[in-house]
């Protein structure tokens, strides 16, 4: 017999600042001891139920509660948000903000620190703590020395730590790269194992989270729950696409295909799934899809030759790459976190020196140019727009590198309001910034760079933290971009979707080193490179392998030209 | 990259003193800094500071932008105390030696001198003392020493913090400057002082607002773990008083009683040579 630890009756919840419940009428139990997946789309209205859950709401975000919710059999709003603390821990995205203490320990300690538990006791707890986590041997490490993955885990510790039986993971996966998200989500499941806690992740990626099992997907909408089953029966529903949530890739290839999925075939895993008649029909549609060649142009626009790097004497991050690159091209960089891509990057735009080597733009050396000549060819979008953006009005800010460049007023309006409308702003030419949602920051983040008619774009993590359809926005822009006016666009990411789908190249970084420069396509069908660079082979090649396709990275490429010929005839 | 005004651990004996320590002999001198014009005092708490300062092991690389930035303003204090009361020392020390006579009652008077050179005494009492100390204590171990002389945690806590995000906002501040930069605001020295001083702006903004982004998810993150559940928490990093710390908090209480008696003991906070 279960026993119901989280259970919410026609609950409702509507912010104080809101007209609208963010929450409608949400009818949901989850036992003891499961392993629960909540996605939804941005805006969805999961973030909020987190938010219920721990507390948050309606202690740090005030609102409206209708209906009934109990957790543990109690009643949250009498339990306030320290009694909630006491049987929810939450680990937060943001693995970097969350970090409280100055080390690990520290960090650890925090909850118990608050607890008054008297130091010799913290000190024992710690260490148990963290040795769950195998982080025992960072515990006087700052945070700033810490790889993503690693914060990650010193977040699980310092919730487990306090002994809480239900763990709420709020986008765990956000700011990993695959590999280690991968890692990420098999501790969550040996804690789930071990400790027999109650699980609860919130996530959009959902091929990610499914690498382990879990019992139950919860989809939500628009405040409202749309679906609620095993992950078997929810891929065999065509709910996830609907609802803005991207289905695993070897689905949607299966889908492609014609082939009718099933919740018997056990679609959760492709590895275990049973394929039996699907087989046929994906090789069949494999030989069917044919790709077009497209012209590309051979005129050599960026030489990056035998560059190094390093912040101290010490250990160089970056060590004797060279590539080049081609005129109009749409190319990934890629590797794990902290793999010196961004130094790269920083190079290229000017911000940093090399310490051997040179790059050339268009044959010249650009070691003589100055950040600003620099930004004048090869611009340079930061990956968080709050960061960029320093003007409260939409025109001022596209205007500014302008205005400081002395051009005349007249002419500034006309190339402001040109790019305005090759971004989607024009409408909004007169608002404030504020008025802007996330994804139309970014955009105008490009659009104050394209002003200055740079010739190449560098977009560091372009589409970090965006859900499928945002992502899917940005990066058909960037590619309308890319198309439309012929600028090279480099993309700092390890998104592999995004390399996989936009980028017909990768160039490889892993501990300073250029590790391959191919199509992404190969680069993901090949377990060492993908292992070395934190990335993740993708499920893609299992399907084509275990269909009997013998060319699993062409079948990747005719997937993806398949699916974007798909979304544009959307 | 070199972090300017941060905890640096190393392993000397003020580092290895509580915070409680470091901070009573902080406010303690700093408190006999301010108050005596005593030469001879100022002039022995000078070479203590620079010999403690040698002691801490601080590198210039540390503090020496916040030293030029206190030199400019110490300048322009000495500056405008002449401007503003060109007669101070005289009134001070009562007697009138004149060095020059500038215009109007602007006479350069030994008795000026001497007072300013106490003022500047002074500063270079305190400034290794605030250096020292700042990038010697642990902030969390700050933290703890402050809510155990009886301040509330919550402003030990606000001040760890602003501590713990220093070097995150630092290189925001360099991120969102370059990237600024490259948009063609002109950051370095090739540009007017008042364009600099305008394109400051287009850094601070940014730099704003996600810092509030920032305030944002720490606050939430803290109240998830219970911060602020009840009136006392405990500390972790707390160290507990050792026998250096005795010995150190003795010779400073004796040392500024002294400094006070020798410094009033004539009836005035100064002492006057001219006499």
């Amino acid at each position: 017999m279960s026993e119901a630890v989280i259970e919410f009756r026609d609950f409702s919840f509507r912010y104080r600042a809101q007209k609208e419940p963010t929450i409608k009428n949400i009818n949901l139990t989850i036992n003891k001891g499961e392993k629960v997946l909540i996605v939804g789309p941005s805006g969805s209205g999961k973030s909020t139920l987190a938010h219920c859950l721990n507390g948050l709401v309606p202690f740090a975000f005030p609102g409206e509660i209708t209906g009934e919710y109990l957790i543990n059999g109690q009643n949250p709003e009498d339990l306030g948000i320290f009694g909630l603390n006491k049987m929810i821990g939450t680990v937060l995205q943001d693995t970097d903000g969350q970090f409280i203490g100055l080390t690990v320990a520290e960090d650890i300690a925090f909850a118990l620190e608050n607890d008054c538990v008297e130091q010799a006791e913290l000190f024992k707890r710690v260490e148990e703590a963290a040795e769950l986590v195998s982080v025992k041997d960072l515990l006087h490490n700052s945070p700033r020395e810490l790889s993503g993955g690693q914060k990650q885990r010193v977040s699980m510790a310092g919730v487990m730590v306090d002994d809480v039986d239900i763990l709420l993971f709020d986008e765990p996966l956000a700011n990993l790269d695959p590999a280690t998200g991968k890692r990420a989500i098999a501790l969550i499941d040996e804690i789930h194992e071990r400790r027999k806690s109650t699980i609860i992740i919130i996530e959009h990626r959902l091929e990610d989270v499914l690498y382990r099992d879990v019992d139950r997907i919860i989809l939500i909408n628009d405040g409202m729950i749309v679906g609620d089953m095993t992950p078997d029966e929810l891929l065999a529903t065509d709910l996830l696409i609907k609802n803005g949530i991207r289905e695993p890739l070897y689905l949607a290839a299966i889908r492609h295909s014609g082939a009718k999925i099933s919740a018997e075939q056990k679609p959760q895993h492709i590895e275990s799934m049973k394929l039996d008649d699907i087989s046929e029909a994906v090789k069949e549609w494999f030989h069917e899809v044919d790709i077009p060649e497209e012209p590309v142009s051979d005129e050599v626009q960026l030489e990056v030759e035998n560059l190094s790097f390093s912040y101290t004497s010490k250990k160089k991050v970056l060590s004797d790459i060279s590539f080049k690159i081609n005129k109009g091209e749409m190319l990934s960089i890629v590797g794990k976190n902290g793999a010196g891509k961004s130094t790269l990057a920083n190079l290229i735009c000017g911000f940093l020196e090399p310490e051997h080597g040179k790059i050339l733009f268009n044959g010249t050396d650009l070691s003589t140019w100055s950040i600003k000549e620099h930004g004048e060819h090869i611009g340079y979008v930061m990956q968080n727009p709050n960061q960029m953006i320093s003007k409260p009005m939409i025109f001022d800010e596209v205007a500014l590198g302008l205005v400081v460049r002395g051009v005349p007023e007249d002419e500034i309006k006309s190339r402001v309001y040109n790019v305005l409308k090759i971004c989607g702003l024009y409408q909004f030419r007169n608002w404030p910034v504020s008025a802007l949602s996330f994804g139309q920051k970014k955009r105008l983040t490009i659009a104050s760079i394209l002003v200055l008619d740079p010739e190449i774009i560098i977009l560091d993590e372009p589409t970090a933290g965006q859900d499928y359809k945002h992502y899917t926005e940005i990066m058909e822009f960037l590619k309308k971009l890319n198309k439309e006016s012929g600028i090279t666009i480099i993309m700092i990411t390890h998104d592999m979707h995004l390399m996989l789908e936009y980028t017909h190249r990768a160039i490889v970084i892993a501990d300073g080193h250029k590790l391959t420069d191919d199509t992404p396509a190969k680069v993901l069908t090949d377990e060492e490179t993908a292992d070395k660079a934190y990335l993740k082979k993708t499920s893609l090649y299992d399907l084509a392998l275990k269909c009997g396709i013998d060319e699993p990275s062409e079948f990747v490429e005719r997937f993806i030209w398949f699916e974007n010929q798909e979304v544009r005839n959307d | 990259m070199s972090r300017v005004l941060s905890y640096v651990e190393k392993d000397t004996w003020i580092h290895r003193l509580s915070g409680v320590t470091k901070l009573v002999f902080f406010l303690l001198w700093s408190i006999t800094s301010m108050v005596s014009y005593d030469t001879r005092v100022l002039a022995v708490m000078l070479v203590l500071s620079v010999v403690i300062f040698k002691a801490s092991k601080t590198s210039w690389k540390q503090v020496g932008s916040v030293f030029k930035f206190i030199m400019f303003f110490l300048c322009l204090n000495v500056l405008a105390i002449y401007i503003f009361s060109p007669e101070q020392g005289v009134k001070i020390y009562g007697t009138k030696h004149v060095l020059v006579s500038l215009a109007g009652n602007y006479d350069l008077t030994k008795e000026q001198l001497f007072y300013e050179l106490n003022v500047i005494l002074k500063y270079f009492t305190v400034i290794p003392a605030v250096l020292m100390f700042i990038v010697t204590t642990d902030p969390s171990e700050f933290a703890a020493s402050l809510n155990k002389i009886g301040v509330s945690y919550y402003i030990g806590y606000a001040v760890a913090i602003a501590l713990r995000y220093i070097p995150d906002v630092q290189d925001d501040y360099a991120k969102i400057k370059r990237a600024q930069e490259a948009r063609g605001i002109e950051m370095s020295k090739k540009a007017k002082f008042m364009d600099r001083v305008k394109s400051i702006a287009a850094i601070i903004f940014p730099l704003i607002f996600s810092s509030m982004d920032r305030i944002d998810v720490v606050s939430n993150a803290m109240q998830l773990r219970g911060f602020g559940k009840n009136r006392r928490r405990t500390w972790y990093s707390a160290k507990p008083l050792k026998k250096n710390d005795w010995v150190a908090l003795t010779f400073t209480v004796i040392f500024c009683v002294g400094a006070f008696i020798i410094t009033f003991i004539n009836g005035s906070r100064f002492y006057n040579p001219f006499v």
